[in-house]
């Protein structure tokens, strides 16, 4: 069996589990099963197999299981979202189209040699520090929560800093797998471009109070650095530089500093001040409110959850208990309805997601799709992990998209550009194994 | 280049790995306590859609269910059809102020969430058919006519009122005055907080009865007079000189009533009486902490044990600073005093109809208990609650001697208006004053029983704010009571 048609199987296969999970969603949602079900399964389906069929000629020997992988996620997200707001889960298709035709479109540019990426290093750097500015540009950006990381064009509110965290990545790549060698040898004085690309996004990111982003980016280039050089010193350095970031942001902004409290005391037994209201409170109902609701969310999901469309998310008078449920805090969601055993279900399909994409790393010949796959591939872990481990309270909460599941269409759009570089990566080192 | 990869992906995969052992600490391991915590609207709104077991006693209806629809579910809301006959007890499952009583306590079996793994295999298959979650109904002990006097008995006045089976532990009475309807915790919480009565604050959501803590007075004589006995050092006819008063820590500590001294008394006499300087004088030659080793037997420092929720009860024994407290030497305790049932004792009505319990049922301190049976949706008993005994707190003579004299105290003595024709009483009265007049606290416990049989009945009655003594203002309350539960057919 070839890897396309293992591929076509295992979508296949996922179709009729996300089917069956979107007819129950259907079910608690409307009580019946109506024809419109067939119209959703039937066009997710079909943008899916139209995907695989463009796969199939432009990366003919590419990893079989990330694309279903992706399509198990989606599906999974969609299933949850439409169980919040159907309204929101029709927009998601359409942005999963979008993320689908993007993902076609780079497969179709790129399929002769994605290495040309390599040549415009330093484009790729800058035009992810002039996304990253974006949203701060009077009259363009929108600032949401506090945080102004939305572009408003027109009816459509774009996040620019999630493709600007994959062109990051490609840069990192390009430049390490330039400089490696000195690199290794200690020349720091070849960091110098490299630290002023990363550094300006870091600032960029701190200016505008996207922690998640930031820690992100930061985790990703680490990584980067290691695995190009594999001097334990940079890492050392590099944690170094980030506790001693961390402790400045700390004491610098107040926001930062009621993540970490939240983080370390999400309950009180005595009324403190909250800012929200200006009173005294407990603060579980006020700073931790999000973060304690979506405990309680995640716990009444006990081994085998609600069932889908059948988890509690607002009190009795309808009033809504846990905000951003569709996009930070969407894993709470999934481990309502799904317990246990679904939740851990979706991380082991990261896991999988992330063993392959580290395997694509492994087995190709040159530094560039090495590093470029491992830093794409790590993006993914670290990025569940900082959204995941901050709703489940294992590190400070920060706002960041569950990748390929939260609602949102700059996450999707971005999500599906790093699925098609790695198929891309991964072609090229199969191609060259079997030669 | 591959060495650095391969741990690069071993990071990568721990984080993941990391998260899936968070989300199982969560889903297991932190459930139970989350699921507990009082902001949780999430569990209390997932339990609206759980048919609640009703909560029954005999044949009539305490807790039941009213069916809402509400944004396209179908929600189950608590209604007390009993009021606030049985408020303390039962309690109430609300979702604006969470749970009390058995509501709270019992919240596991009433949505049939501590079942066995064979009737969860149906539940979830129930579930899978749409159906709602059945949980499980809950049968009380109490006599709700009985009940009906307390309430009567008690009118503006604040106390309680708690009665129990001596020969089994069943708790027939447990009413706390003021009290309040449940139905109104809900949505119009103000008027219970607006609830008036002979004391302030009213605080009608408080189980006095086994959460009231109240100083014993008298009433802790019985304790003392057990310790007394069981000792070996003093029998019923052991006399001593009563002065009118008792000299503890150089201060005079006097008799109720200074301007009568017995002179030479005994001591089955000085209980009938309730003469403080013979009790004084004993408490001194005993010593504070054996007293207090026969208290324990009866019960004092453990909370005693009921179904309703921990919260809800309170241990009785001696309190410092506002925890209880246990001497480690006698000397740091005034013994004389605290043999009367002064310095710094509280206890709680429960305890103390648990103490009359035990010497009219010949020693035996058995486990008091509100929850006669738990019944399955399809009508199988799932468990029913067997009488035990938790200790033997004095011995049968003792018991037998004490009895004899609280019998004493009802027939000529102080308590002679708790008698009932036809049936045996034995009794000892209370009254600790606060230091403020008009505001006594004022005590009754007893026990009774038919002519020449066991006794089946024991009380204790406390009341608030009183002017007069136990044996005027609390005695008639238990005689009423007790004789509602001597004539109500199911306990003969």
């Amino acid at each position: 069996m070839t890897a396309r048609n293992r591929e076509l199987a295992a979508l296949l296969f996922v179709g009729v589990v996300g089917s069956t999970a979107f007819a129950s969603a259907w079910i608690a949602s409307s009580g019946e099963l109506t024809a419109d079900w067939v119209v959703w399964v039937g066009v997710l389906l079909a943008l899916y197999l139209a995907a695989h069929v463009v796969t199939r000629v432009t990366v003919p020997f590419a990893d079989p299981t990330l694309l279903p992988l992706a399509g198990l996620l989606t599906a999974v997200g969609l299933t949850v979202i439409y169980g919040l707001d159907p309204v929101n889960a029709r927009k998601q298709v359409v942005w999963v189209a979008i993320g689908l035709a993007v993902y076609a479109a780079t497969l179709l540019w790129l399929r002769h040699d994605y290495r040309v990426l390599e040549r415009y290093k330093y484009l790729f750097g800058v035009s992810a520090i002039a996304l990253l500015l974006l949203p701060s540009v009077p009259g363009l950006g929108e600032r949401i929560n506090g945080v102004r990381l939305w572009v408003q064009a027109g009816p459509l509110q774009f996040q620019p800093g999630e493709l600007a965290k994959v062109l990051l990545i490609v840069f990192l790549a390009a430049y390490l797998r330039d400089k490696r060698e000195s690199l290794a040898q200690g020349r720091l004085k070849d960091l110098g471009p490299l630290l002023a690309i990363w550094g300006a996004a870091m600032l960029v990111l701190v200016q505008t109070s996207d922690l998640g982003s930031a820690l992100l980016s930061f985790g990703i280039f680490l990584a980067m650095l290691y695995a190009a050089t594999g001097r334990l010193l940079y890492v050392a350095a590099g944690l170094a530089l980030f506790v001693a970031g961390a402790t400045a942001v700390h004491s610098a902004l107040a926001r930062v500093q009621q993540r970490v409290t939240v983080w370390l005391h999400p309950w009180t037994d005595e009324k403190v001040y909250c800012a929200i209201n200006g009173k005294l409170e407990l603060r579980q109902n006020c700073d931790s409110y999000q973060l304690v609701k979506s405990l309680y969310s995640i716990a009444n999901g006990g081994y085998g959850g609600t069932g889908l469309g059948r988890g509690t998310f607002e009190t009795i008078d309808g009033t809504p208990l846990i905000p951003y449920l569709n996009t930070d805090f969407v894993y709470s969601a999934i481990a309502q309805e799904l317990g246990l055993i679904g939740a851990a279900g979706v991380l082991l399909a990261y896991l999988v997601l992330v063993a392959r994409g580290m395997r694509i790393a492994l087995i190709a010949r040159d530094g560039f799709s090495k590093l470029l796959a491992a830093g794409l591939t790590f993006g993914v872990a670290l990025q569940t992990f900082i959204i995941v481990g901050g709703v489940l309270r294992v590190v400070p909460l920060t706002g960041i998209t569950l990748p390929f599941v939260s609602y949102g269409g700059s996450s999707i759009l971005s999500n599906f550009v790093v699925l098609a570089l790695l198929m891309l990566v991964s072609n090229r080192a199969v191609t060259a194994q079997r030669r | 280049m591959n060495r650095q990869l391969a741990r690069v992906a071993g990071v990568a995969m721990s984080l993941l790995v990391v998260l899936v052992v968070a989300t199982t600490y969560w889903q297991t391991w932190a459930r139970p306590s989350l699921a507990e915590r009082q902001d949780n609207e999430i569990q209390r709104v997932a339990q609206f859609e759980i048919k609640r077991g009703p909560i029954l006693d005999e044949g009539t209806v305490l807790a039941r269910n009213r069916e809402r629809e509400v944004g396209g579910r179908t929600l189950y809301f608590r209604r007390y059809p009993q009021g606030g006959l049985t408020a303390h007890v039962v309690g109430y499952s609300t979702a604006g102020r969470a749970r009390a009583g058995l509501e709270r306590s019992l919240n596991g079996v009433l949505t049939g969430a501590d079942r066995d793994l064979g009737s969860l295999v149906q539940q979830s298959l129930d579930e899978l058919g749409g159906k709602p979650i059945v949980g499980d109904t809950v049968v009380t002990t109490l006599d709700l006519d009985a009940q009906r006097v307390a309430y009567e008995q008690l009118g503006s006045r604040c106390g309680a009122v708690a009665a129990i089976d001596p020969r089994t532990g069943r708790v027939l009475v447990m009413a706390s005055s003021p009290t309040y309807d449940p139905n109104l915790v809900e949505e119009r919480f103000g008027e219970i907080e607006r609830i008036t009565a002979d004391c302030a604050p009213s605080a009608a959501l408080l189980n006095r009865a086994s959460a009231g803590l109240y100083a014993p007075g008298s009433t802790f004589k019985v304790v003392t007079a057990s310790a007394a006995l069981d000792s070996g050092a003093f029998e019923p006819s052991s006399t001593f000189d009563d002065p009118g008063y008792c000299i503890a820590y150089g201060k005079r500590v006097n008799n109720f009533d200074t301007s009568r001294p017995f002179g030479r008394i005994d001591l089955a006499t000085a209980l009938q009486y309730s003469v403080n300087s013979v009790f004084c004088n004993i408490g001194q030659k005993l010593g504070a902490q054996r007293i207090l080793r026969t208290a324990g037997r009866f019960g004092f420092y453990e909370r005693p044990p009921l179904e309703t929720p921990d919260s809800e009860r309170l241990a009785s024994g001696l309190y410092r600073d506002g925890e209880l407290w246990f001497p480690e030497r006698n000397q740091d305790v005034d013994a004389g005093r605290m043999a009367f049932g002064q310095e710094r004792l509280l206890v709680t009505p429960l305890q103390m109809a648990t103490v009359a319990a035990t010497i009219g049922n010949g020693g035996l301190h058995r486990r008091t208990y509100v929850v006669e049976k738990v019944v399955s949706p399809r009508g199988k008993t799932t468990s029913r609650t067997t009488p035990e005994v938790i200790d033997r707190a004095v011995k049968p003579t003792t018991a037998r001697d004490i009895g004899d004299m609280m019998v004493r105290a009802v027939q000529g003595g102080t308590g002679t208006a708790a008698q009932i024709s036809g049936a045996r009483v034995g009794g000892k009265t209370g009254t600790a004053e606060t230091g403020v007049a008009g505001r006594n606290t004022t005590w009754f416990i007893a026990f009774a029983g038919p002519e020449g049989k066991r006794a089946s009945v024991a009380i204790a009655v406390v009341l608030e704010n009183q002017t007069s003594t136990g044996g005027a203002t609390a005695a008639p309350i238990a005689r009423e009571v007790m004789q509602a539960l001597l004539s109500s057919g199911a306990n003969t």
